[in-house]
């Protein structure tokens, strides 16, 4: 499949400003995309209680580009994610999509979730449709479109299915589908895989990279997994925890495609060691940090 | 669900075992039936119970046919019948259509549900024909207090589960349909609705059911037709055959009528019956 006959039919574009108008000069994501977080900070709290969850988080990500964000857990990626979505104000810094600042949640920015959270009373077809049908507000413009995506993850012939009669991984791919009907500037995808068994995993990984060849857009990428990271990455950006910031931005220069046996190229080897002992230091600092809290707490 | 529903084997089973065991188990179901049935039927033929307080089977079935034909005291079953249906059904589609509603209010402000929850959960332990006085007091004994004590009946499971169910909404629905540019007036249409459904059909069902069994409550101050009316008139005078068909055309009924909700639960949330 090109890239021309992704593109679906011809949308009708309202009146309107944003991402509406976007659509229409959709092109290979040379020029559209460009995600830029520019000092970003985010805590909760008042006064005392006040906790820094991220502090001065700054990422650049060209258009098209593939950006892992590695970290332990509590080091506030997903947080971060959340900023980008615009779920989550951030408390200092801005957060900008091509050039726009993000104030809410929108269309032009897809998000993949952990559990895949498909609309159990939607066909697969319809919850592919869905976005499609929001910002278009044309049924049959939509499912068309929804197809369109439908086959990209080669699950055309379970349309008429409900996600429940899907497996785990299944249900991840119409997810990715339904986040990418809308045509995103940026895909942000938090741990997406995080909850399915190790071969399924593997099997998805290699159906993103493949999915992401023929869509090129912006991916906004966040897991725990070493692995996966590199494996998926043009970028690996660590994170260390307490509070959330970036430890290391280290370049992925395996080419592509990509295949698993990569996993054993020396490339692979020499970025994992790196990783491993970054994310190995950061979660030692954070249980030292713990205990320590946990020992003036008793004391 | 039925009780069938919730039985699940603890091993998986295999198609042809499944098959066997749900066979089983409609035979089991059908033996009790046709057990009951004889000893209904050898019992009165012998004479071992006094015929005034249990007919036989071919008594009973004579004063069906009779009260189809000919009626009873002045209404054919099938008079009784409707006019039972009638207050019902009345009373039911009005509670739905306040009930639901303003559970899904009170499931999303609990201003809203600090006012109503303490009214609702104050008369709803009360027993039927307790409230009933009062609501005879208030508006006599005309339909209008047997529709209102049937509204009043069906009022608080509607209310309760679609609370519940507005109120537990998955957030994670509601953030995908965000992010993929769902506005308000979508968000409910598209997300909120079809989420609280499950849980409003479930209340639906319990509420019916519910009323239906408050009937006999609502028809025997003053009533001149309706099932329950009928039995409670028969029941005065010791005409027991009458009683019995009774109970048989108000659980048949009330059979049927959990059949026919349960269509539409299937026909308002398909993806669960998959």
């Amino acid at each position: 499949m090109n890239w021309t006959s992704l593109r679906g039919p011809k949308l009708e574009v309202p009146a309107m400003p944003g991402p509406m108008a976007a659509r229409a000069h959709l092109a290979p994501a040379q020029d559209r995309g460009r995600l830029a977080i520019q000092d970003l900070s985010i805590a909760y709290g008042e006064g005392a209680g006040r906790r820094t969850v991220v502090e001065r988080f700054s990422l650049d990500v060209a258009p098209g580009e593939f950006v892992c964000v590695l970290g332990p857990s509590g080091c506030g990626k997903s947080t971060v994610l959340n900023v980008v979505a615009g779920f989550v104000p951030p408390s200092r810094g801005r957060v900008m999509v091509d050039g726009e600042p993000i104030t809410a949640p929108g269309a032009d920015r897809g998000m993949v979730f952990q559990q895949a959270t498909l609309f159990p009373w939607k066909s697969v077809l319809d919850n592919v449709a869905f976005g499609p049908l929001m910002t278009t507000g044309s049924s049959s413009t939509a499912e068309q479109t929804a197809r369109t995506f439908l086959s990209l993850v080669g699950l055309a012939a379970f349309e008429k299915n409900y996600p429940m009669e899907l497996s785990g991984g299944m249900q991840q791919r119409v997810g990715i589908a339904r986040a990418l009907a809308n045509y995103p500037r940026v895909l942000l995808m938090d741990e997406p895989f995080g909850a399915l068994d190790a071969q399924t995993r593997a099997m998805m990984q290699e159906a993103l990279l493949n999915i992401w060849a023929e869509f090129r857009t912006t991916v906004l990428f966040i897991t725990h997994d070493i692995e996966e990271a590199i494996f998926l990455g043009d970028r690996v950006v660590v994170m260390g925890a307490s509070p959330g910031r970036i430890v290391a931005d280290i370049p992925v220069d395996i080419p592509r495609p990509r295949s698993p046996e990569d996993h054993f190229s020396d490339a692979f080897v020499r970025i994992k060691r790196e990783c491993f002992e970054l994310i190995r230091a950061e979660t030692m600092k954070a249980f030292e940090q713990q205990s320590g809290m946990a020992a003036r707490a008793a004391g | 669900m039925s009780a069938a529903d919730v039985v699940e084997p603890s091993a998986p089973l295999s198609r042809r075992a499944r098959k066997w065991r749900l066979g089983r188990e409609r035979a089991l179901t059908g033996l009790t039936v046709a057990g009951l049935f004889l000893a209904w039927l050898l019992s009165t033929h012998y004479g071992l119970v006094n015929p005034l307080f249990l007919p036989s089977p071919a008594a009973v079935w004579t004063a069906f046919v009779r009260t189809a034909t000919e009626g009873y005291q002045g209404s054919l079953l099938h008079e009784h019948l409707l006019a039972s249906l009638g207050r019902v059904l009345t009373g039911y589609v009005l509670a739905c259509a306040i009930g639901i509603p303003l559970g899904i209010v009170m499931g999303l402000s609990r201003d809203v549900k600090a006012v109503f929850d303490p009214v609702i959960e104050f008369y709803r332990p009360l027993p039927p024909l307790a409230l009933y006085t009062l609501i005879v007091m208030w508006l006599g004994i005309g339909d209008t207090s047997k529709v209102a004590l049937l509204f009043l009946a069906a009022l608080p499971p509607l209310t309760i589960s679609s609370m519940q169910a507005a109120a537990g909404v998955d957030p994670r629905f509601v953030k995908a349909a965000r992010s993929l540019g769902a506005g308000k007036a979508q968000l409910f249409r598209h997300v909120f609705l079809p989420a609280c459904l499950p849980g409003i059909c479930t209340g639906m069902r319990i509420s019916l059911g519910f009323t239906y069994t408050v009937l006999v409550a609502a028809e025997i101050v003053a009533a001149t037709a309706g099932l329950g009316w009928m039995i409670w008139d028969a029941s005065k005078f010791l005409i027991s055959d009458v009683v019995i068909m009774g109970l048989f055309v108000l659980a048949l009924t009330g059979v049927a009528l959990d059949f026919a909700i349960r269509r539409c639960e299937r026909a308002l949330t398909p993806w669960r019956f998959r």
